[in-house]
């Protein structure tokens, strides 16, 4: 572990193989506090394997995770990673979909997480406040007591990100949020995550490149497990290599 | 709304209510009336009202987990099982110098067996608080270990339904052994009396039915007030999405651990309920078929759904009694088979599941009629 | 079914069996009968004398009579000791003479052997007391060491091993100086070692021979005869006695492994015979079929009605009733499966918790059926010829049934690999397992497949019930028992791996019948139940996972 480094997620010589499958390969990285980091890379080449290490749900082989300088994320559960202050999108969105999309914010909500602390009923004024705030963000109000399960698909991404909010992480990693959005849609998205990233760090994998544009920040680009290119999308974008693998000529 | 408002909506009002009615009704019925009466209930009709009020029970705690949680046990006849074990070894000890062997101590089948003395874990079971404490602590303690290795090690779905009933399966080979010390083969029986009243008399028969019915009201209300908490949601929130709960931070393994230990010490006390009122537990209610029966009770009534369990299990339960005792006996198992396959093809809401389901489908209906509706987007489901 | 090492250990498993298996087979050494030893010419004046004892009514008398006419090797001794030991055998003793009388209650001379008409008037019984008794017993067993029929020469020879009884020495030496089978001179030489040991007068380097001769035969019985020497036997006899008791106890050590493992591999082909379709259905369609033991069951029962029309129709067949019963159980309970896939199942795919409700259904219902048809008792099945009896190798007993049932077990294991790798069908199964959205848009036909898999399962569950028919009750409950103990199988290998079926139905096997002796049974189980708990907490996919994007989705 490296205590030298200011990242607040610091990945170093990550290897990560399902049976003989490199899924990642000495893949290092580097997500300073406050950065959004856009992800992108052709299928297969370990995005989704990566959050997946971050969030504790795959065990690296050997490399370091460290998350704020001081917390070794391969020596935890996903549960404990989340409540340090990790967040993730999935990449299909995931709510509660037999519960009103106010019941899966204040489910999300940062709280006593213990059963003992659930055993109530309704929920408090402070977080009816909390919740309305999200909601506002999200731009969900108007469906606070709609079932989350009738939700258009759109909606489901935004209310899954409000979730992640709500949970008020230090770091977001977000998998894939336009996919099946419209264009209008997709900008709405990028402007949520930029006004998200005003205080917290974000990590975005996605394919669609007008998105990625749109956010206008870093883009590391993987391939097989390992990082190819790393900059501005432009410089990113004209690398021979990256061309070669993933955006073509 | 208040905590109490939440808890209380109105099927749940009705439920108590009629559940009050014949808590009072039947034992008045009974004791009050006649045998000549018209309106006179016979005793007999009380123990087997009785002993479908402790299926209840059990149905209740099964619903609890499966409807809730999504776990489906196929071993929970051995959390009754064991309840009912506890609270025979109770009615075993209160026998006495009555048994056949007439010894003070050792329960009948002991002094056959040539035991010297009674094992430890007899001991105490001559009081009954002990054994009331020993009901809810086995099948709770089995409960809390076997679901601590289980859900910890993330196993779900058909793998931890099938553990389960390996679990009922084992304990069913154990029991069976004469040297497990709870009577073998022919299990604890010949009760004489609970608390110093004579467990076949009338009287006590009617307070058991009532007890019994106490026990459902509490468990409901203990059920109802855990699923429409914060904690309810999050049980609903892991049947639905598990990952997302724990990338939310959540420990889902705690949440079940603890729903299944309580929905075992339930199925214990209706277990213990259950005993003296039948007169006899023996290792048959470990096997493994019963227990399936009680899941099937639950899907017949509709799961998540807490009333309908407990009707489930008082329809099918009744419809056992009348086939078997009638003479289409023989085609009982052809029926039961046949209820199993038409409820998960065609009824797989359950009889109370699709009542709530139309009545909501039709209150959406008709507040699409009005006007002032709000927008509505097409729905995914 | 990728990774090489694990494919190399069950092929060890299978390898190991496939050459032991045939030297195994030798059939058990025909007993050939040997130039049956005639008696010496009768020696008259021998028998009588020996027939006086009788006529003394003393025990002592009685007691001697006894060994003497044992000794005259007469083959009238035996009718006359056999006589006495039935209370059957009287003298006269003013006509000194000795009677008996025959089955049908005529009186007929000892010495000559011809009917007495009249019967004597002071005809009185000869009577016997616990001594005379032992006497006698001794003095059959001795007689019968020379009996005409092989089996019984060695059973009495067996018996005077487990006896020690000294009276019959001589008779011992005679015999083994007539005895031409190797198989049961040997047990005599045995037995009169046995005898000598224990024998009072026997002198030391006898002693020590007779250890040689019992420390080489080996077995339990063996060990227990040393382990138990008379007191005052000489110090080195002892010496030499604990040394043989020593060597014996770790040879039959080795042996009862090599006997443990050998009913853990029998108990493990049957838990492998049993899971092997249901690793198929669920390993390929994610689906807990319960009724999957009913299959089994169901194939019991086509055996019982071939057998049965074999029985009226043509007896000759019968040898063969199980060889026909085979192809017509995988059809009829794999098209009873393929119904219940059509009926039932296809209307329940993603939701796997109905469909364990459903086909557990399907299995009350199918037991019902069973039970009205055929009734809720036991059915006899028979076994063929080839099927029964037992030989031993070594110190370890195997029967011909279980050595059948694993090679069996292994033809239709191996059948089914080379199904699964070589055919078409095979390949669209194996696709739909490891990607079935994929599979689907690749154009094959998700839901034929799932049809076909569903009734091959099933097949395959009714071939192990032709099997299965022969070591266990066939009823209406049959199936019940095997449903568990499969399921663990297959979760405890890994879903959607053979090789993983085939190790985990091995190892679950023989762990089961190494515990056993120190567990019980029932503890034994319990605690295999307990191991998988645990062990499905450290690998909740199996020994043998698929691991990968494929498995999460």
């Amino acid at each position: 572990m490296e205590a030298s480094t200011t990242a607040l997620l610091y990945l170093n010589g990550i290897n990560v193989s399902f049976d003989g499958f490199r899924a990642l390969n000495n893949l290092s990285l580097a997500v300073e506090p406050g950065e959004m980091r856009a992800i992108i890379g052709p299928n297969g080449a370990g995005k989704t394997t990566m959050m997946d290490v971050v969030t504790g749900k795959t065990r690296p082989d050997n490399g370091d995770v460290v998350f704020a300088g001081q917390h070794d994320l391969s020596k935890l559960d996903e549960t404990q990673i989340a409540t340090l202050g990790i967040g993730r999108k999935f990449q299909k969105p995931t709510v509660f979909e037999m519960h009103t999309v106010e019941d899966n914010l204040m489910l999300a909500l940062k709280n006593d997480r213990r059963p003992i602390g659930m055993v109530r009923w309704g929920t408090t004024s402070g977080e009816d406040v909390r919740i309305n705030r999200i909601l506002d963000t999200i731009r969900l109000g108007t469906l606070r007591d709609r079932q989350a399960g009738s939700l258009a698909h759109g909606q489901k991404q935004w209310l899954e990100i409000g979730m992640l909010l709500a949970q008020e992480p230090q770091l977001l990693l977000i998998d894939e949020p336009v996919a099946g959005m419209t264009d209008n849609e997709t900008r709405q998205t990028a402007e949520l995550l930029k006004e998200i990233n005003r205080d917290k760090t974000v990590v975005v994998v996605e394919h669609d490149m007008t998105f990625v544009r749109e956010l206008g920040v870093k883009v590391t680009c993987l391939h097989e497990g390992t990082v190819i290119a790393e900059g501005t999308l432009d410089q990113v974008s004209s690398n021979e290599r990256v061309i070669e693998v993933y955006l073509g000529r | 709304m208040t905590p109490l408002m939440r808890i209380l909506d109105r099927g749940s009002v009705i439920f108590l209510a009629v559940l009050a009615a014949a808590t009072i009704l039947i034992p008045l019925l009974n004791l009050a009336l006649p045998e000549t009466s018209l309106f006179h209930v016979p005793t007999y009709l009380v123990a087997l009202f009785g002993k479908y009020v402790c299926y209840a029970i059990l149905a209740l705690s099964i619903d609890l987990i499966w409807g809730y949680v999504g776990i489906l046990s196929l071993g929970h006849g051995a959390f009754f099982a064991l309840g009912g074990y506890a609270m025979g070894m109770y009615l075993m000890r209160q026998i006495g110098t009555r048994g056949v062997y007439a010894n003070p101590i050792l329960p009948d089948f002991m002094v056959f067996l040539n035991w010297p003395e009674l094992p430890v874990f007899w001991y105490g079971f001559q009081h009954l608080p002990y054994a009331l404490l020993m009901v809810v602590l086995v099948p709770g303690a089995l409960a809390f270990v076997f679901g601590w290795f289980a859900f910890r090690s993330r196993v779900t779905g058909v793998y931890l339904s099938i553990i389960t009933q390996a679990l009922t399966f084992a304990l069913l080979l154990g029991f069976f052994r004469n040297d497990f010390g709870f009577g073998g083969n022919n299990g604890l029986t010949d009760f004489k009396d609970i608390l110093g009243f004579n467990v076949q008399a009338q009287s006590t028969r009617a307070s058991l039915f009532a007890l019994s019915c106490i026990a459902l009201a509490i468990g409901f209300l203990i059920c109802r007030a855990l699923v429409t908490s914060k904690f309810g949601k999050m049980l609903v929130a892991i049947r639905d999405a598990e990952p997302r709960t724990r990338f939310l931070g959540y420990r889902a393994e705690s949440y079940k651990v603890f729903v299944f230990t309580l929905s075992a010490c339930m199925a214990g006390v209706a277990g213990a309920l259950y005993v003296p009122q039948v007169g006899i537990i023996n290792p048959s209610e470990f096997s493994p078929a019963n227990s399936i029966e009680a899941v099937i009770w639950v899907a017949v009534g509709g799961r998540g759904t807490l009333i309908g369990a407990v009707i489930g299990a008082i329809l099918v339960n009744y419809a056992k009694t009348t086939f078997t005792s009638g003479p289409l006996a023989p085609y009982w198992l052809f029926m039961l088979g046949g209820l199993f396959v038409a409820v998960t093809l065609l009824l797989p809401r359950g009889v109370v599941g699709t009542w709530q389901w139309w009545t909501q489908k039709r209150r959406a209906l008709a507040a699409a009629k009005t006007p002032a509706a709000p927008p509505t987007t097409q729905a995914a489901e | 079914m990728r990774a090489l090492p694990d494919r190399l250990v069950a092929l060890l498993f299978a390898l190991a069996i496939a050459l032991t298996a045939p030297a195994f087979a030798q059939p058990a050494p025909a007993a050939d009968p040997p130039a049956a030893a005639e008696p010496a010419a009768p020696a008259l004046t021998g028998l009588a004398g020996a027939l006086a004892h009788f006529l003394e009514d003393d025990f002592a008398e009685t007691d001697t009579g006894i060994g003497e006419v044992a000794a005259t090797a007469d083959p009238r001794a035996a009718t006359i000791i056999e006589a006495l030991q039935d209370g059957r055998l009287s003298f006269s003793a003013e006509e000194k003479k000795v009677f008996y009388k025959d089955a049908s209650g005529n009186l007929i001379d000892a010495l000559s052997g011809a009917p007495v008409a009249a019967e004597p008037a002071d005809l009185s019984d000869v009577r016997l007391n616990n001594r005379v008794r032992r006497a006698l017993d001794a003095a059959i067993g001795g007689l019968s060491l020379q009996a005409r029929e092989p089996a019984k020469r060695l059973q009495s020879a067996e018996a005077v091993f487990k006896s020690r009884e000294g009276s019959v020495l001589p008779a011992l030496d005679a015999a083994i100086a007539k005895e031409t089978d190797a198989k049961i001179k040997q047990a005599m030489v045995e037995a009169r070692a046995a005898v000598i040991i224990n024998s009072e007068d026997a002198s030391e380097v006898d002693k020590l021979t007779a250890i040689g001769v019992v420390r080489a035969r080996g077995d339990q019985e063996a060990l227990n005869l040393l382990a138990g020497l008379p007191a005052g036997s000489p110090a080195s006899v002892q010496r030499a006695a604990r040394d043989a008791v020593a060597s014996m106890q770790s040879k039959l050590a080795a042996w009862a492994t090599v006997q443990n493992a050998w009913y853990g591999l029998s108990l493990g082909s049957v838990l492998l015979l049993a899971a092997i379709g249901l690793a198929i259905t669920f390993g390929v369609m994610g689906v807990i079929n319960m009724a999957h033991g009913e299959m089994v069951m169901i194939g019991a029962y086509v055996t019982f009605m071939v057998q049965e029309y074999i029985r009226t129709s043509s007896p000759a067949l019968f040898d063969y009733s199980l060889l026909i019963a085979v192809p017509i159980a995988f059809v009829v309970a794999g098209l009873i499966g393929i119904l219940i896939e059509q009926s039932v199942i296809r209307f329940l795919y993603g939701r796997p918790l109905e469909t364990l409700l459903a086909t557990w259904g399907i299995s009350l219902i199918l037991q019902q059926a069973v039970r009205t048809a055929f009734g809720p008792t036991n059915r006899e099945v028979g076994a063929p010829s080839w099927m029964s009896g037992t030989f031993s190798v070594g110190q370890i007993n195997i029967t011909y049934g279980r050595l059948w049932i694993i090679l069996f077990t292994m033809a239709v294991f191996v059948g089914l690999l080379g199904l699964l790798r070589f055919t078409r069908m095979g390949l669209e199964m194996r696709a739909v397992t490891q990607n079935r959205s994929m599979a689907a848009s690749m154009g094959i036909r998700t839901a034929r497949v799932d049809a076909l898999t569903f009734g091959l399962g099933s097949g395959i569950a009714g071939i192990a019930g032709v099997a299965l028919s022969q070591i266990d009750n066939v009823s209406p409950n049959l199936g019940q028992g095997y449903i568990i103990d499969s399921f663990l199988v297959v979760v405890f290998g890994g879903v959607g791996n053979l090789w993983g079926t085939l190790v985990a139905a091995l190892t679950l096997g023989i762990a089961n019948k190494f515990l056993e002796p120190f567990a019980g049974a029932v503890l034994a189980k319990i605690a295999i139940l307990v191991f998988i708990i645990l062990f499905i907490q450290k690998r909740p996919r199996g020994l043998f996972a698929l691991k990968g994007r494929a498995v999460e989705a």
